[in-house]
C-alpha cells in the first residue's frame, strides 16, 4: 500500500446529543482524490472540518502525513489547504493583495510568480487588480482555488468547490485540478453534489449516510455493485432508502478497502 | 510565534484601510466629533464657573484623549476579528498555519496602529482648538499610552471571546464592552467620587490608576510612579487572564463547532 496522506479512524462527532459523524474511518493515499458523498446533513462538512482542526472530534483520531493532527496542527496545516464555496477572501481587498497575504501566511517563497502562475492557470489573471468582492461567484470561486494551491499543498480539502461554476468553467476547473493534482501527486478530499463532477474527478468515493460509511470503492465499482446505471442513480437510491442500504451494506461486496483497489 | 504570520495578518488590515476611504474616515470621525463636543462644553463650563475649577479643560481633554487610546486599542482587537467574520474569511485564516497567539498578536498590533493614528490626530486638534498640549504630560505620556493600550487589548480579547462564544448576535459587545468599564475607570473624575463600596472595583482596573496619574501630573507635575506601578502590575495580570479566556473560548468553539457558523451566516 502506498504511503497514506490521511488516516481517519473511528472518528466521531457529537453535537449535544446529535451524532453528526459516527465512527468514520477512511484513508487517502498519496496522489489520490477521494470523494465524500452523501445527502445534505450526512456529515461530510463536519468530517472535513475535523480533518482541518476546525472542529474537535468527540473521539477517534486524525493522522495527516503520519502525524497526529491534535498534536501537530500547525505543522500539518502548512502542508495542507482548503477551499469551499461558503468561504470567501476579504472582499474589500484586491485579488493580488489577498494572494500576497495568504502567501505570507503559508510562508510561500516567490509569492509573486506563484500567484501569477496560478491566476493564469485558472484563467483569472486579468482579475488580479480587481476588488475581490466585486468578482462574480464563478470568478471568486476560481480565485479561492488559487489561494488553496498557493502553498503547493500535499493534502487539499475541497468542500463543494464547483458549486457556483457554469458548466463550461466547471469542466475547465475539473481538468485543471486533475492536472495539478497529477503533476504534484497531491492528495485531495473532495465533496460535491454533482455526480458528473465526482465521476470525472475522483479515484475513489465514500458514500456517507448519517455520519457513517455506507459503501466505498471506485465510482465504477459502486455503480456496478448497486446494479445501477450511474453514480447519480446510486445517490438517489441511497438518499431515499439509506437505512435499508445500510443494513444491506454490512454484507455487501460493494465495500472495498483503501489498500486493494 | 512566527513573525511573518503576524506581519501578514497586519498587512491585511493595512490594505483594508489604505484601500477604503470610508474605513479611514470611520477611524477619525468619532474621536474628532467627541473632542470637539467635549472640548467646547468644558470651555463653556469653565467660563461660567469663573475659575472654580482650575485646569478643568486640561483634565477633561486629557482624559478624553487618553480614553480614546484605550478605546481604539480595544476596537483594533475586536474589529480585526469582526472584519474576518464579516468577510466570511474566518475559516480561511483558521485553516491556515496561524497559532491563536499569532492571531491575537496581530490584532493587538492593529490596535497599536489605530492608537498611533488617532492619538496623533487628537493631539493636533486639541492643541489647535484648546491650546491643549498633550506633551505637557511629559515623559509619563509613554507609559500612560502603553498601559491604556494594554488594557484595551485585554478588553478587545474579552469582546472577541464573547463574539466567538455567542455568535454575531453578540457583535455589539465590540462597542459596548469599553463603556461597561468606563463608569468605574475614573476617566473624567477621581476614584474618590465613587461610592466607597465601588472604589475597590475601580482600583482593580489598571486604567483607573492611569487616569489618577494623569490628574496628578497635571496638577502637581509629579511623575506618578505609584500609579504606574499599580497599572502595570494589574495590566500584566489582566493580559494573562484575557488571553486565557480567549484560548479557553477557542477550545469551546472547536468543540461545539462554533467557528464554522461564522462561515455560512
Ligand atoms: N456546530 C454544529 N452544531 C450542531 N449541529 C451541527 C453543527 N455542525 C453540523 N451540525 C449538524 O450535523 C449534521 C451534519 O452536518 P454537515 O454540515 O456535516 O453535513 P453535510 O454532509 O456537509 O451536508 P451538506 O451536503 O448539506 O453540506 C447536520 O445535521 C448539521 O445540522
Ligand atoms: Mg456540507
Amino acid at each position: 500500500m502506498a504511503e497514506a496522506t490521511l488516516e481517519v479512524s473511528e472518528l466521531t462527532k457529537r453535537f449535544g446529543d446529535f451524532l453528526a459523524v459516527d465512527g468514520l474511518s477512511f484513508g487517502i493515499r498519496k496522489g489520490e482524490i477521494l470523494g465524500l458523498l452523501g445527502v445534505n446533513g450526512a456529515g461530510k462538512t463536519t468530517a472535513i472540518n475535523m480533518v482541518l482542526g476546525l472542529v474537535e472530534p468527540t473521539s477517534g483520531s486524525v493522522k495527516v502525513f503520519g502525524e497526529d493532527l491534535a498534536r501537530h496542527r500547525i505543522k500539518i496545516l502548512k502542508r495542507a489547504n482548503f477551499s469551499s464555496s461558503y468561504t470567501s477572501l476579504p472582499g474589500n481587498l484586491r485579488v493580488w493583495q489577498n494572494m500576497l497575504v495568504f502567501g505570507k501566511l503559508y510562508g510561500v517563497r516567490n509569492i509573486k510568480e506563484k500567484m501569477d502562475e496560478l491566476l493564469e492557470l485558472f484563467e483569472v489573471g486579468h482579475l488580479k487588480k480587481r476588488v475581490t468582492g466585486q468578482l462574480s461567484a464563478g470568478e471568486s470561486t476560481r480565485v479561492n482555488l488559487c489561494k488553496s494551491l498557493l502553498n503547493e499543498p500535499e493534502l487539499l480539502m475541497l468542500d463543494e468547490p464547483t458549486a457556483s461554476l457554469d458548466p463550461d468553467i466547471a469542466d475547465k476547473v475539473r481538468k485543471i485540478l486533475r492536472k495539478v493534482q497529477r503533476d504534484r501527486q497531491m492528495s485531495v478530499l473532495y465533496t460535491s453534489h454533482n455526480m458528473r463532477d465526482v465521476e470525472e474527478v475522483c479515484d475513489r468515493v465514500i458514500f456517507m449516510h448519517k455520519g457513517k460509511v455506507l459503501c466505498e470503492g471506485t465510482p465504477e465499482e459502486i455503480v456496478k455493485s448497486f446494479q445501477e446505471e450511474s453514480l447519480e442513480h446510486v445517490f438517489i437510491r441511497v438518499a431515499r432508502s439509506g437505512d435499508f442500504v445500510e443494513e444491506l451494506g454490512s454484507g455487501d461486496g460493494g465495500r472495498t478497502t483503501p489498500g486493494d483497489s | 510565534m512566527n513573525l511573518e504570520v503576524v506581519q501578514a495578518l497586519v498587512l491585511r488590515h493595512v490594505f483594508l484601510y489604505t484601500r477604503n476611504a470610508v474605513r479611514f474616515v470611520e477611524l477619525i470621525f468619532w474621536p474628532t466629533v467627541q473632542l470637539l463636543v467635549w472640548g467646547f462644553l468644558t470651555m463653556y463650563l469653565q467660563e461660567n464657573t469663573s475659575g472654580d475649577f482650575p485646569g478643568l479643560v486640561t483634565f477633561l481633554i486629557g482624559a478624553l484623549i487618553l480614553w480614546d487610546a484605550l478605546f481604539r486599542s480595544q476596537q483594533g482587537v475586536a474589529i480585526s476579528f469582526l472584519e474576518d467574520v464579516w468577510a466570511r474569511n474566518l475559516l480561511n485564516v483558521f485553516v491556515a498555519p496561524v497559532r491563536p497567539m499569532e492571531y491575537l498578536a496581530a490584532a493587538c498590533a492593529v490596535g497599536f496602529l489605530r492608537i498611533l493614528m488617532t492619538g496623533a490626530l487628537l493631539a493636533v486638534l486639541a492643541s489647535f482648538f484648546y491650546a491643549f498640549n498633550i506633551f505637557s504630560l511629559g515623559f509619563s505620556l509613554v507609559p500612560f499610552y502603553a498601559n491604556l493600550m494594554a488594557f484595551g487589548w485585554c478588553l478587545g480579547m474579552i469582546s472577541t471571546a464573547c463574539i466567538l462564544r455567542w455568535g454575531q448576535a453578540a457583535e455589539s459587545l465590540a462597542w459596548a464592552v469599553p463603556f461597561l468599564v468606563q463608569p468605574f475607570a475614573a476617566v473624567f473624575y477621581p476614584v474618590s467620587v465613587l461610592p466607597e463600596w465601588l472604589q475597590p472595583l475601580a482600583l482593580a482596573l489598571p486604567c483607573s490608576h492611569i487616569f489618577e496619574g494623569m490628574r496628578q501630573v497635571m496638577s502637581d507635575g509629579v511623575f506618578p510612579v505609584r500609579s504606574l506601578v499599580w497599572a502595570t502590575v494589574l495590566n500584566l495580570i489582566f493580559l494573562v487572564l484575557a488571553a486565557l479566556v480567549y484560548l479557553r473560548v477557542l477550545r469551546i468553539a472547536r468543540r461545539k463547532g462554533l467557528l464554522t457558523r461564522f462561515a455560512s451566516q
